[in-house]
C-alpha cells in the first residue's frame, strides 16, 4: 500500500521526461501505475470476503505519536478499487485528450491518483489531513492550468479556498476528535467512539470539511466553475474521485458519530436539499460539462443523505451509489470530452447530428446515462431501489426523505435524458455539426468504464461483496437487503418505474417549466454570495490596513503610549501605595538639582536652534549625575559626566554638517494636542510607577550578599565588583554591544562618504533639499 | 526602609513627558534628543525604585547596612553605557539620513500611503460604475 502510494508520487516526477520523449501517448505507459494499484486491490477482495483486512504503519515521529497507519478495510477497498480503476481509464483517456500540456497534467494526475489512493486508505487523523490537503492542491494546480487565462485562475483559486477553508476547519474537528478519543487512529476512533465534551463541535467542523470539499449546498459553486479544466481533470478529480473525499469522511465516520444529536439530520437535510437543488440546476445548463457538474454535486448530495442515515441498508445503498456514480460521471465526462474534442463544441444548442456519426460513442453514452437514471439493469438501478427501500419502512420523518429522493430522482431522470439529447440528438433547426471520428484507444476507457457499469448491474454479487462488509458497521434490519436485479414484485419496484416514467414527463415538458420558472423569483445565488464575501474580505483587510497603518511613525507612538495609560496606567491606579514622605534635608539638597533638569528639559523642548537644544540636554545630564551623587551613587554620576560630556562632543561633531536650526514645526495644535496628552500621561504615569515601585519594597535587598563578599573578591567598590567581577558576563555583553554599535556607526559613516561615487540623481536630490533648507535660513 | 521620594518622582516624570514629547516630533534630530532624555529619566527611575538613599557603597567607608543599594546602581551604570551607543547610533543615522536625502525628517510610509489611495482609486471607480 505504502510502496504503491510512494510509486505514485516518485513517478510523477519522471512524466514530464517521459512525454517529452514519447508525446502525450507515452500516458497509455503512466495508466499502468493506478492500474496495478487496481490490480493489487482487486486481489485483496478475498481477503475482505473472509473478514481479513490489510494493515500497514510507517512510523514518522513517534515521539509525536506521528504515523502513517494505512487500513484496508471495505470501504476503503472500494474506494481504492474506484480511484485506481477510474484513474487508468483517465490517463490512458488523456493520452489521445491532451495536447502539449500532457506533461505536466500527467504529472498531476499521477500524484492526485497517489494521494486519493492515500486518503482512502489512511487510519490516521493526520495521515488523512495530509492526504487531503494533498488533493486540494492537485486541484488547484489543475483547474489553473498555466495560468494563462482568468477564468482558469479564478476557478482555481475558488476551489482553492472554499476546499482549503473546509480542511482547516476539519483540522480543527479532528485534533478535537483526537484528543477526546485520546489517540488519532480512525479505526481505534469508531471502535470505541468519544462521547459528550468537544465531540459535537469536533462533528460539526468535520461536517463542515466534508461538505465543502464535497460541493454541499452552500460551499458548490467552486465544482461547477472548475469545469474549465482539462475534461479528464474533470472527469477523474471533479466526478470520480477527489469530491467524493467528503462523502468518504462522511461514510467513514458516520458509524463512530452518528450518536451527536445533530449528525443525521445536518447530512440528511444538506445532502437532500443539495441533491434536488443542484439536479434542477442542471436542467437548466447549456454547457454539456456544467450540466454533468450540477448532476455531480446532486449525487454528493445523494450520498451525504445515504451514509449520514446510519442505517444498515442506507450504507449499502451509499456504498452501491458511490461505485454507480463513479462509473458512470466518469464515463459520461470523458463522453462529453470526446465530443468536444472532434466536434469542437459541447454546448448542447450548438452540437446536432453527433449521434448518427459516432454510434459507438453514443451508445456507450447511453449506458452511463442509463445508469444515472436508474434503469435496470444497470449498477444505478440496484443502488436506487436500495435507497428506495432504506426509507420505505420507516416513520414519517424517513417518509418525507423517500419523497425527497423522490423528487430528486425524477430529475435526475429528466437531465439524464436532457444530456443525451443535447449531445446526440439531431436537433431541427440546428445544422449537422462537423465530426471527425475518434481514435478507437479514445473512446476505450469510456466504454470499459460504461460497460462495467452495466456488468456490475448483472451481477449483483460483485456489489454485495464490496458494499456488505461496510453496512454491516450497523445492525442490520430482520430482513437482510440484498442487492438483486428482481426482488419480486414489491413497492419499492412501483416506485421505481413512476420515478422514470415522472421524470420522462418532466423531460418531455422542460420547455413549459423553463417558461414557469422565468416567472419565479430567482434563488439567492450562491455563486454571488462567495464572490461577495471574498470582495468583503479584501475591503476589510484594506480598511483595517487604512486605520492601522496611516504610515506616520508620531502616530504609532501615541497610539502604543495611549494603550499604555489605558491598560497598565489604569492598574496602577488601582495598585499604588505611598511610603512615609522623605526627610526634609534630603528634599533642600534634591530639590534644587531637580529643578534645574526640569527646566533643561523644558528649555530643549522650546528651543530653535539645534546647538542650544543640545546644550540644553547636556544640562539634563549633569543635573541627572548630580541627582546620583545626593542618592549615593559616585560611581554613576562619574559615568555620567563623561559620557554627558563625550555625547556633546559627538552631537557637536555631527551638527557641525547641519543647518543650524530646526526645520520649523507646521503642525497646528489639532494634530499636537493628543501627543501632549499622551506624552504628559506617560510622564504622570511612569512618576507614579516610581512611587509605587519604592513602596512596594517589601524584601531585603539581594545586594547585600554582593556587599558582604566583596571582600573575596578584592575589591573595596561595590558596584565595580558587581560590574567586572559578580557579572562579569553581562557586562562582557554590554561590551560587545558597544564593540557592535562602533562597527555600525562606522560603517554608516563610510557609506555616507560613498555616497560621492553614488548616482548622480541622489546627490543631485540631496543637494536641492539643501539649498532650499538653506532658503529656508 | 522606604521613602516617598517625591522629587525624584517628579524629576523622572517630567524627563519622560519631555523625552516623548520629543520622540513624538519629526525632526530625527529631536527624536536622538529625545531618546537621550528617556535614557536619563529611565536611569533615575532605575535608582528611585531600586530603594532609598544611602551612604556610598564603598567598603570602609560605611557599614553595608547603610550603604545605599549597589544592584541598581551596576544596572543603571550599564543602562547609561548602552544608551551611549545607541545614541552614537541614531545620530549617524540622523547623519546619514542627512547627507543621502538633504533633510533629516521622519517621513511617512510611502507604502501605506499608495494602499490608501488605490482604496480611494477604487472606491471612485465603483461610484462611477
Amino acid at each position: 500500500m505504502l510502496f504503491l502510494i510512494a510509486v505514485h508520487l516518485a513517478l510523477a516526477a519522471v512524466v514530464p521526461l517521459l512525454v517529452r520523449r514519447l508525446g502525450p501517448r507515452g500516458l497509455l505507459g503512466v495508466a499502468l501505475v493506478p492500474a496495478i494499484t487496481f490490480g493489487w486491490a482487486l486481489t485483496q477482495v478475498p481477503g475482505l470476503e473472509r473478514g481479513a483486512i490489510h494493515q500497514e504503519t510507517l512510523t514518522w515521529s513517534a515521539g509525536l505519536d506521528l504515523r502513517f497507519d494505512f487500513r484496508l478495510d471495505a470501504l476503503a477497498l472500494l474506494m481504492l478499487l474506484l480511484v485506481s480503476g477510474v484513474g487508468a481509464a483517465v490517463l490512458a483517456y488523456s493520452a489521445y485528450y491532451l495536447g502539449g500540456d500532457a506533461g505536466r497534467v500527467g504529472a498531476l494526475l499521477l500524484v492526485f491518483a497517489g494521494a486519493m489512493a492515500g486518503l482512502v486508505t489512511a487510519d490516521h487523523l493526520v495521515t488523512l489531513y495530509v492526504f487531503w490537503e494533498l488533493t486540494t492542491v492537485c486541484s488547484f494546480l489543475l483547474i489553473g492550468e498555466q495560468g494563462i487565462k482568468e477564468q482558469s485562475r479564478r476557478a482555481a483559486i475558488q476551489a482553492a479556498l472554499v476546499t482549503m477553508l473546509g480542511g482547516l476547519l476539519m483540522l480543527l474537528g479532528f485534533v478535537l476528535l483526537g484528543e477526546a478519543a485520546g489517540t488519532y487512529r480512525l479505526s481505534e476512533i469508531l471502535a470505541a467512539p468519544p462521547h459528550g465534551g468537544t465531540v459535537p463541535a469536533a462533528a460539526a467542523l468535520i461536517l463542515l470539511g466534508a461538505f465543502t470539499k464535497s460541493a454541499q449546498l452552500p460551499f458548490h459553486p467552486w465544482l461547477p466553475a472548475a469545469m474549465v479544466a482539462p475534461t479528464p481533470v474533470s472527469a477523474y478529480l471533479h466526478a470520480a474521485a477527489m469530491v467524493k473525499a467528503g462523502v468518504y469522511l462522511i461514510a467513514r465516520l458516520t458509524p463512530g458519530l452518528a450518536d451527536v444529536p445533530f449528525w443525521r439530520p445536518v447530512a440528511l437535510t444538506v445532502g437532500l436539499l443539495t441533491l434536488i437543488v443542484a439536479a434542477w440546476r442542471a436542467l437548466r445548463e447549456t454547457d454539456l460539462k456544467k450540466l454533468l457538474a450540477y448532476g455531480t454535486v446532486s449525487e454528493l448530495g445523494l450520498l451525504t443523505a445515504l451514509f449520514g442515515a446510519a442505517t444498515h441498508t442506507a450504507a449499502l445503498a451509499g456504498a452501491v451509489m458511490l461505485l454507480a456514480h463513479g462509473l458512470f460521471k466518469a464515463t459520461l465526462f470523458l463522453v462529453t470530452g470526446i465530443v468536444d474534442h472532434q466536434a469542437g463544441s459541447r454546448d448542447l444548442r450548438e452540437l446536432s447530428g453527433v449521434g448518427q456519426r459516432l454510434p459507438a460513442l453514443s451508445a456507450v453514452a447511453v449506458l452511463a446515462a442509463a445508469s444515472m437514471a436508474g434503469l435496470p439493469p444497470f449498477l444505478g438501478y440496484l443502488g436506487k431501489e436500495a435507497t428506495y427501500e432504506a426509507f420505505w419502512h420507516g416513520d414519517t420523518p424517513d417518509h418525507l426523505v423517500l419523497v425527497a429522493l423522490a423528487v430528486g430522482f425524477v430529475l435526475t431522470v429528466a437531465y439524464s435524458a436532457r444530456f443525451l439529447w443535447g449531445a446526440f440528438a439531431h436537433k431541427p433547426g440546428v445544422a449537422a455539426t462537423k465530426v471527425t471520428l475518434p481514435a478507437t484507444g479514445f473512446v476505450l476507457p469510456a466504454g470499459v468504464l460504461g460497460v462495467a457499469g452495466l456488468l456490475f448491474g448483472l451481477w449483483p454479487h460483485a456489489s454485495n461483496v464490496l458494499a456488505t462488509p461496510y453496512a454491516d458497521h450497523y445492525p442490520s434490519p430482520v430482513e437482510r437487503y440484498h442487492l438483486a436485479l428482481w426482488q419480486g414484485l414489491t413497492p419499492t419496484l412501483v416506485l421505481s418505474a413512476l420515478v422514470i416514467v415522472l421524470g420522462l414527463v418532466v423531460y418531455a415538458g422542460l420547455d413549459r417549466i423553463t417558461a414557469v420558472r422565468q416567472r419565479l423569483p430567482a434563488l439567492p445565488d450562491a455563486e454571488r454570495a462567495f464572490e461577495r464575501t471574498v470582495r468583503g474580505v479584501n475591503q476589510i483587510a484594506v480598511g483595517a490596513t487604512r486605520y492601522t497603518q496611516a504610515g506616520s511613525l508620531p502616530l504609532y507612538l501615541t497610539t502604543i503610549l495611549l494603550v499604555v495609560l489605558v491598560g497598565p496606567g489604569t492598574m496602577l491606579l488601582f495598585g499604588t501605595t505611598l511610603a512615609s514622605p522623605a526627610p526634609p534635608d534630603l528634599v533642600a539638597v534634591q530639590l534644587p538639582l531637580a529643578v534645574l533638569v526640569l527646566g533643561a528639559a523644558l528649555g530643549v523642548l522650546r528651543a530653535r536652534n539645534r546647538l542650544s537644544a543640545v546644550l540644553m540636554v547636556g544640562v539634563v545630564g549633569y543635573g541627572v549625575a548630580g541627582l546620583f551623587v545626593v542618592h549615593g551613587a559616585p560611581d554613576l554620576a562619574l559615568t555620567q559626566f563623561l559620557v554627558e560630556t563625550l555625547t556633546l562632543v559627538v552631537v557637536v561633531l555631527v551638527l557641525r554638517r547641519m543647518p543650524v536650526r530646526f526645520t520649523p514645526l507646521e503642525r497646528s495644535w489639532r494634530l499636537r494636542w493628543p501627543r501632549w496628552i499622551a506624552a504628559l500621561g506617560v510622564g504622570l504615569f511612569v512618576g507614579t510607577f516610581a512611587v509605587t515601585a519604592t513602596a512596594a519594597r517589601t524584601v531585603p535587598a539581594v545586594s547585600r550578599e554582593y556587599a558582604d563578599r566583596s571582600e573575596e573578591a578584592g575589591a573595596r567598590n561595590v558596584v565595580n565588583a558587581i560590574l567586572v567581577d559578580f557579572r562579569a558576563l553581562d557586562t562582557l555583553g554590554e561590551i560587545s554591544v558597544l564593540a557592535v554599535t562602533a562597527v555600525g556607526v562606522a560603517s554608516l559613516v563610510l557609506v555616507t562618504r560613498l555616497s560621492a561615487i553614488k548616482p548622480r540623481r541622489v546627490r543631485q536630490h540631496a543637494a536641492h533639499n539643501r539649498r532650499t533648507e538653506e532658503d529656508r535660513r | 526602609m522606604s521613602y516617598l521620594d517625591l522629587t525624584m518622582a517628579v524629576a523622572v516624570a517630567g524627563l519622560y513627558a519631555v523625552g516623548f514629547l520629543l520622540l513624538l516630533e519629526r525632526s530625527l534630530m529631536r527624536v536622538v534628543l529625545g531618546f537621550i532624555v528617556l535614557g536619563h529619566g529611565t536611569n533615575l527611575l532605575l535608582l528611585v525604585a531600586g530603594g532609598p538613599p544611602g551612604a556610598v557603597p564603598i567598603l570602609g567607608l560605611a557599614e553595608p547596612a547603610a550603604m545605599a543599594d549597589p544592584l541598581p546602581q551596576a544596572m543603571a551604570l550599564t543602562a547609561i553605557v548602552i544608551t551611549f551607543g545607541l545614541t552614537t547610533f541614531l545620530l549617524a543615522l540622523a547623519y546619514r539620513s542627512w547627507t543621502f536625502t538633504g533633510h533629516d525628517e521622519v517621513r511617512d510610509d510611502i507604502e501605506d500611503r499608495r494602499l490608501e489611495s488605490a482604496e480611494h482609486r477604487r472606491q471612485r471607480e465603483r461610484e462611477l460604475a
